[in-house]
């Protein structure tokens, strides 16, 4: 199929959304143990992990075994060293490392690079529909 | 969901934060309440929190296992209240109606000047939190409006 295959159409966008839905995810977590004695916060390298998503899309020979048996459990290419842990700038007494002007403005302006996926992927749709109507 | 995790996660953090208020609020008004014994005198209250997690082994749809230092946490609990070991105050107070043989009234060890940053540092934690759940919402409800 040609350049209507929904995957091509929409190019990196879908994943970049959940990537960035499930950093929000992580960011909130952080805020929300911004009290918490001994929390770490925590954050993943979003350049990285986007990278290797489309990746995966692009070509599905990717590192993961094969579950051949129900059996089997599938433990997948995933690693403990996506989620990594922040550098505080400031460390507290009691072991907590979160900054919470540092993971708001994170928190922010990944939810503003959130909608600004969504526009892009709302213009995909808005053009595809156009195309379909050939108005 | 990630999204929606979000809302359980800002919701942890408010109802933790308004527990944390709660003491602070108790402990002031309780600042002066003078008793006879040390061992009925009031002492200062506060809440410890800590993470919160999932299951310790969770199974998610695609039958993937997550050990516990990979998962991100689901927000934060209050898992106690503990009363503070500070000494209690002694005052020499002869004719204050409560005060025994030696003519002595125990305070309590609440240390007004703390427990009012504490209670600062708990409303701007929960206005954080709110605004987490605000921006949360607000993502969930373009996400909705795709394609229209």
């Amino acid at each position: 199929m040609g350049s209507i295959n929904f995957n091509n159409a929409l190019g990196v966008h879908p994943d970049a959304m959940l990537l960035r839905a499930k950093r929000a995810e992580i960011l909130a977590n952080n805020l929300a143990n911004s009290d918490t004695p001994g929390f770490k916060a925590r954050d993943i390298n979003f350049q990285a992990m986007l990278a290797k998503e489309s990746k995966k899309h692009a070509s599905s020979n990717s590192l993961d075994m094969n579950a051949t048996n129900s059996a089997h459990i599938v433990t997948g290419s995933r690693s403990n060293s996506e989620l990594q842990y922040r550098n505080p700038s400031q460390p507290s007494i009691d072991g907590n490392t979160v900054d919470t002007q540092i993971e708001q403005t994170l928190f922010t302006r990944n939810a503003m690079d959130y909608n600004t996926s969504f526009e892009f992927l709302n213009g995909k749709f808005k053009g595809l529909k156009s195309a379909i109507r050939g108005e | 969901m990630s999204l929606g995790n979000i809302f359980d996660i800002a919701g942890s953090g408010m109802n933790a934060q308004s527990m944390r208020l709660n003491t602070t609020a108790s402990n002031i008004a309780n600042a002066d309440s003078a008793s006879s014994s040390i061992d009925e005198t009031y002492r200062a209250r506060k809440p410890f929190f800590a993470v919160m997690h999932n299951e310790f082994l969770n199974v998610n749809k695609d039958n993937q296992f997550h050990s516990q230092g990979d998962e991100i946490g689901a927000g934060v609990q209050v898992k106690g209240i503990v009363e503070s070991d500070a000494p209690l105050q002694p005052r020499f107070q002869p004719d204050h109606p409560l005060a025994n043989e030696e003519g002595y009234v125990y305070y309590p060890n609440v240390n007004v000047v703390e427990e009012m940053t504490d209670m600062m540092s708990s409303s701007r934690s929960y206005q954080m939190n709110v605004e987490v759940l605000k921006t949360a919402k607000q993502m969930l409800q373009r996400t909705l409006m795709l394609g229209e």
